[in-house]
C-alpha cells in the first residue's frame, strides 16, 4: 500500500505529517517513509537512524560520436526537449534539457549517440526504528532533474518493500512532472493545505491534477484555525471533496519542529488528528 | 555583415524584444546591399524547452555576424552562438529596430 503525501503550495506541511504520520503509524505496523522531495529532503532531520545502505544514482544522457556522425540531423528531429541540437559542423547537446528518453541513441542510424550514466543524485535507506523505515534521495548540486533520481529511488522501494509495508511517499511541492511522478504509483494522495489565498489556489490545482490521474485522495487542513477556514471548507463540502482532519495552528508546534522534534508525542492534539487520518484511510 | 535584431513586429521602426530565445521576429539587415530579411520565429512560443539554443540555431543558419538585442541570450543560447563566432551585443531593449542599428553604428550598444 503506498499513500502520497502532496500539497500543491510549499510549505503547508507535508514534511511535517509525513514524518508524524509515519512514526506514529510504526508503533503498530511496518512503515517505510520515502523522501522524494529530492531537492530538498528534509525527513532524516526529524527521523534518524541507522544507515544501511546508499548508492549513488545515475541519469542516463547521450554522448556525441563526431567520427561516426553522418550529420543526418535525426536525434535533432526526434528529440521533444531540445536537447539535441545540430548546428553546421556539429551535434550539441544540453544535458539538463535530456528527459533520458533514450529515442536519439536509440534511433540514430550511425549509433553515434551512446547514452552513459551521470550522477543524479544518492539515495539513502535507514533503520529508523523497529518498525520504521526511512528512504531519503538527495539531488546532486547542479542537477536540474528530480524525475529520474524521484523513479529510480520508487523502484528501489518496491524491491525493499514487504507485502504488509506501509509505504508513505514525501511528494515535492507543486504539481510538475516531479509530484506526478511520485503521485502516480499511489492508491491514495493526501493533499495538505492551508488556510490562505495561495493555499486554497494550490490546492486547487492539486485537486485538477488528481482528478486527471483519476486518483482517490482526500484533504488535510493543517495550520487551521484562520477565518480563511471556512473558504476552504465550504469549497470542499460543496464538490464533496473529503476533509479528513484539521489541525490547528499551535505555537507549540513550530517550536517543536525548529527544534527537529516530532509534534505528535508532544501535543496530544496533533497524536489525535493523526489517528482520525489512520481511520480515515484505513492505515492501521 | 549580417545583423540580426530580436524584434516584437516586422518592422525598422518596431520595438527591439529585450528576450532573445522567445523573441518572436527577428529582423535581419544585410549591411553589403541594406536588404532585409525577416525570420519569423513566433512557433517558439509553443516550445516548452530549449527555446534559447533553437533560437540561436536559426541565427547561426541565416549566417548572421552580429546579434542585437536586449538583455541577452542564456547560457546555452551562447554556446550555440559561439559556435560561429556571431558578435552578440545587449542593450539595445526599449529602442526600436532603428535606433538600435543606430546606436551599433555609434557604438553605444554593449558587447554581451
Amino acid at each position: 500500500m503506498i499513500i502520497a503525501i502532496a500539497s500543491g503550495k510549499g510549505g503547508t506541511g507535508k514534511t511535517t505529517l509525513a514524518v508524524n504520520l509515519s512514526a506514529f503509524l510504526a508503533e503498530k505496523r511496518k512503515v517505510i517513509l520515502a523522501d522524494l522531495d529530492v531537492e530538498e529532503p528534509n525527513s532524516g532531520i526529524f527521523l534518524k537512524g541507522r544507515q544501511v545502505h546508499s548508492e549513488k544514482i545515475c541519469r542516463m544522457i547521450p554522448e556525441w560520436i563526431e567520427r561516426t556522425c553522418i550529420m543526418c540531423g535525426k536525434c535533432q528531429e526526434l528529440c521533444r526537449f531540445n536537447a539535441v541540437l545540430k548546428i553546421p559542423d556539429r551535434i550539441m547537446l544540453f544535458p539538463e534539457l535530456c528527459h533520458s528518453c533514450f529515442a536519439c541513441s536509440e534511433l540514430c542510424p550511425t549509433s553515434s549517440l551512446p547514452m552513459h550514466g551521470e550522477t543524479g543524485g544518492i539515495l539513502y535507506h535507514s533503520i529508523i526504528s523497529k518498525k520504521l523505515q526511512l528512504v531519503d534521495s538527495h539531488l546532486e548540486i547542479g542537477q536540474v532533474s528530480a524525475v529520474p533520481l524521484i523513479s529510480a529511488t520508487i523502484s528501489y522501494l518496491k524491491g525493499i518493500a514487504a507485502s504488509d509495508d506501509l509505504l508513505i511517499f514525501d511528494s515535492p511541492p507543486g504539481t510538475s512532472c516531479p509530484m506526478l511522478e511520485v503521485t502516480k504509483s499511489a492508491e491514495h494522495v493526501i493533499l495538505v493545505t492551508e488556510p490562505t489565498p495561495f493555499g486554497f489556489h494550490d490546492l486547487k490545482l492539486a485537486i485538477k491534477t488528481m482528478e486527471k490521474l483519476d486518483k482517490s485522495f482526500s484533504i488535510v487542513l493543517n495550520q487551521a484555525g484562520d477565518e480563511f477556514d471556512s473558504t476552504i471548507i465550504e469549497f470542499c463540502h460543496s464538490a464533496n471533496y473529503r476533509i479528513i482532519a484539521c489541525i490547528p495552528y499551535m505555537r507549540r508546534a513550530a517550536e517543536l519542529y525548529s527544534a527537529g522534534r516530532l509534534l505528535y508525542q508532544e501535543i496530544p492534539v496533533i497524536r489525535e488528528a493523526l489517528s482520525v487520518i489512520a481511520n480515515n484511510l484505513q492505515l492501521a | 555583415m549580417k545583423i540580426a535584431f530580436s524584434t516584437t513586429g516586422l518592422e525598422m521602426n518596431s520595438p527591439i524584444d529585450p528576450r532573445f530565445g522567445r523573441s518572436e521576429y527577428f529582423i535581419i539587415l544585410d549591411e553589403k546591399d541594406n536588404s532585409k530579411q525577416i525570420i519569423d520565429n513566433s512557433a517558439i512560443t509553443s516550445v516548452a524547452h530549449g527555446a534559447g539554443p533553437r533560437t540561436a540555431q536559426k541565427i547561426i543558419e541565416a549566417g548572421v555576424g552580429v546579434l542585437i538585442t536586449g538583455n541577452g541570450p542564456g547560457n546555452n543560447a551562447a554556446r550555440v552562438l559561439n559556435t560561429s563566432g556571431v558578435r552578440i551585443l545587449v542593450g539595445a531593449g526599449g529602442m526600436t529596430v532603428d535606433e538600435a542599428y543606430r546606436a551599433y553604428k555609434d557604438n553605444k550598444l554593449k558587447q554581451f
